[in-house]
């Protein structure tokens, strides 16, 4: 078997797992079955990486129908990249799930993972296929998973959460498929690849502005950009804490792909910035998201929606690359996108194990548990620091990427919004260390262990590839390079 | 609804041609309009106004919810198992050529094995999504009788 035709099956596993899974009886099989196809779907991500870094798109047509009619799925340097994060990440956080998902969901867990792998299978699947039609059902895959997993939640208001993603969610996919709609009305075609040839006939066609319109503002919804991130917050606070560390990590990283994708590739960058103010909006509202995410993280006492409010500023961070529309740019939103999963990832591990012994994730239940619990949040201070970007982490390096693609296009100001994000970061990160670590446990709170090695060594791992990522960069940057021209096609000159 | 002769009766007569109307969509599918998803609605259309005029219960005994549950599992599986089968007979994934040496008669092999499929996973999943109400309503109309009998 070729790796071509072995490329598919980072999708397929998941998938054909899932139906398997679903039928499996007891706790134990149903995780073991999950683990197996994640790590199995990672390994062909990482073998695929390099040659689609360093070789022409890999196609490969379903059914043997070749493309522009039949379904393909085509694997440059981007979404290789985007599939190994996704991958990696469904692999790594399975390791970390067993013992957190036995305190929070009862019962019967085949339902939960096959849901689980569905989640992973459609976010596998956006990323890999080359069919604009594909990109909406496997968005729907995923997004139905999700919010079924979001409801998981012990917290009854997770129910709510969950409703409110699907609503937004629904509306997100809906704009996407309108787009897509518009698309395929002018030009006949779904191929992402055939769109692309045949679009810039119809620069002046007021169905295919439309059409960009829609998509970028269906996928802002599904990224969270500032004015559309509203579901965000309560479904990352009341989901189980496996599945918020699982999507923090790679569903909005998905998203943002899907509109880097069409902006770049479909429509072409000399049209997608032209036609639209498009630089200018994606900066106004990546940096308005930098700032009111961060803004409202600072006065978060729940550490779970801490977080996720940090999040939003983190989205603003690898649009503001996008938004500068040149190459270092797109690299810096591409390391970003890399980078801050694992950095949240990390941090929301943290707070899990946390909740694991306390039940609860609020600031005032934290207080002096830094001598009750030292690696737990010693995990989730070297995790903060990734996230505030200091030297040697992996947030350092996509900030000093961002730094410079900003210096590049002469936007000085910028670097300077940068630096007060990552100062209002430092002060959301300092305020949980102050309450763990310089703060007395109150009079009459239980005495809490330390949380078992089950959920502290996973933890760690992710926390150990912050500081990898920051110091040996060669996979990352070299990838994000090589993703960036991918989608800027080589040559292809900027406006 | 059982007590309304008016229901019963034309439920009794109509039910048996919704469930044929289903698989003829279903079996039809590769030919004229229709396939596996409109075929599984109707089918499951079907039991669901037997269960309106019957009852859950009844319902239940034709199929249980386990065996809902195996099967819209066992729908999802037979779609990818098939899809499966091309590549290990040295073909692309979802390619059914290789099944018989006709072309016509192997992409209809194919296609009519993955529709199969999927009216079997709609049609069981549209039964549990409405046994998931229905059981529901029951605990609701409990809750609302314990809470009268409280009352009085």
């Amino acid at each position: 078997m070729t790796l071509l035709e072995l490329m598919p099956f980072i999708v397929l596993i998941p998938l054909i797992a899932s139906g398997i899974v679903a039928l499996l009886p007891g706790r134990i099989l149903p995780w073991l079955v999950t683990l197996i196809a994640a790590l199995a779907s990672a390994v062909i991500a990482a073998l695929v990486l390099p040659v689609a870094i360093s070789e022409p798109p890999l196609s490969y047509p379903f059914g043997n129908w070749p493309p522009p009619f039949g379904i393909e799925y085509r694997v440059d340097a981007a979404n290789a990249f985007v599939a190994l994060l996704v991958s990696g990440m469904a692999a790594i956080t399975l390791l970390w799930a067993p013992k957190r998902v036995a305190s929070e969901i009862h019962g019967r867990l085949g339902t939960f993972y096959a849901l689980f792998l569905l989640a992973v299978a459609g976010l596998l699947g956006i990323t890999l296929t080359g069919d604009a039609f594909n990109v909406f059902v496997f968005l729907e895959i995923s997004s139905l998973a999700t919010y079924t997993l979001i409801a998981y939640g012990k917290d009854r208001r997770a129910l709510l959460a969950a409703f409110r993603y699907l609503i937004m969610g629904t509306v997100g996919a809906t704009f996407l498929l309108i787009g897509i709609a518009f698309l395929y009305m002018v030009t006949g075609t779904l191929n992402m690849a055939d769109l692309a040839e045949r679009l810039p006939e119809l620069r002046d066609n007021n169905a295919v502005r439309a059409a960009l319109a829609f998509i970028i503002v269906g996928m802002g919804l599904k990224l969270a950009l500032l004015p559309l991130h509203l579901w965000l917050p309560n479904a990352y606070a009341y989901a189980p804490n496996f599945v918020t560390a699982f999507l923090a990590g790679t569903a909005t990283k998905v998203a943002l792909y899907v509109m880097l994708r069409f902006i770049f590739t479909v429509f072409a960058p000399d049209y997608s910035f032209v036609v639209l103010p498009l630089s200018t909006v994606l900066m106004v509202l990546a940096v308005a998201g930098m700032f009111a995410g961060s803004w409202v993280a600072m006065f978060q006492i729940h550490l779970k929606r801490m977080l996720a409010y940090s999040s939003i500023a983190q989205v603003g961070y690898m649009v503001l690359g996008v938004s500068l529309a040149t190459a270092t740019g797109l690299t810096a939103a591409f390391l970003h996108l890399f980078n801050h999963a694992l950095i949240k990832t990390a941090l929301f591990m943290a707070v899990g194990c946390v909740m694991y012994r306390t039940g609860s994730a609020k600031l005032d239940d934290l207080r002096g548990l830094g001598r009750q619990m030292p690696w737990t949040l010693t995990a989730f201070a070297l995790a903060g620091l990734s996230i505030i970007g200091v030297p040697t982490t992996a947030g350092f390096i996509s900030k000093w990427y961002l730094v410079l693609a900003s210096i590049e296009t002469g936007a000085w100001w910028l670097v300077v919004l940068i630096l007060i994000t990552s100062l209002m970061a430092v002060y959301y990160i300092w305020r949980v260390i102050e309450a763990a670590w310089f703060s007395d446990r109150p009079a009459g709170a239980a005495v809490v262990r330390e949380a078992p090695l089950a959920l502290l060594v996973p933890t760690w791992l992710v926390v150990a590839l912050n500081f990898y990522f920051g110091i040996d960069t060669r996979l990352t940057v070299g990838a994000s390079m090589a993703a960036a021209d991918a989608l800027l096609g080589s040559g292809v000159g900027l406006p | 609804m059982i007590d309304n002769g008016i229901l019963r009766v034309i439920a009794r007569f109509l039910i048996p041609f919704i469930l044929l109307v289903g698989l003829y969509i279903q079996f039809h599918g590769e030919y004229s309009p229709g396939g596996g998803f409109q075929a599984g609605v109707v089918f499951a259309a079907g039991w669901i106004l037997y269960v309106l005029i019957y009852g859950l219960e009844r319902g239940l005994r034709v199929i249980s919810l386990r065996a809902m549950y195996l099967l819209s599992a066992v729908g999802v599986l037979l779609y990818a198992f098939t899809g499966l089968a091309g590549v290990l007979l040295g073909g692309k994934y979802l390619d059914f050529t290789p099944f018989s040496s006709n072309p016509h008669t192997a992409q209809q092999i194919g296609i009519i094995t993955v529709e199969f499929g999927v009216g079997l996973t709609v049609a069981t999943v549209a039964m549990l999504l409405f046994t998931m109400f229905a059981r529901r309503r029951g605990e609701w109309l409990e809750a609302l009788e314990e809470e009268q009998e409280g009352g009085e």
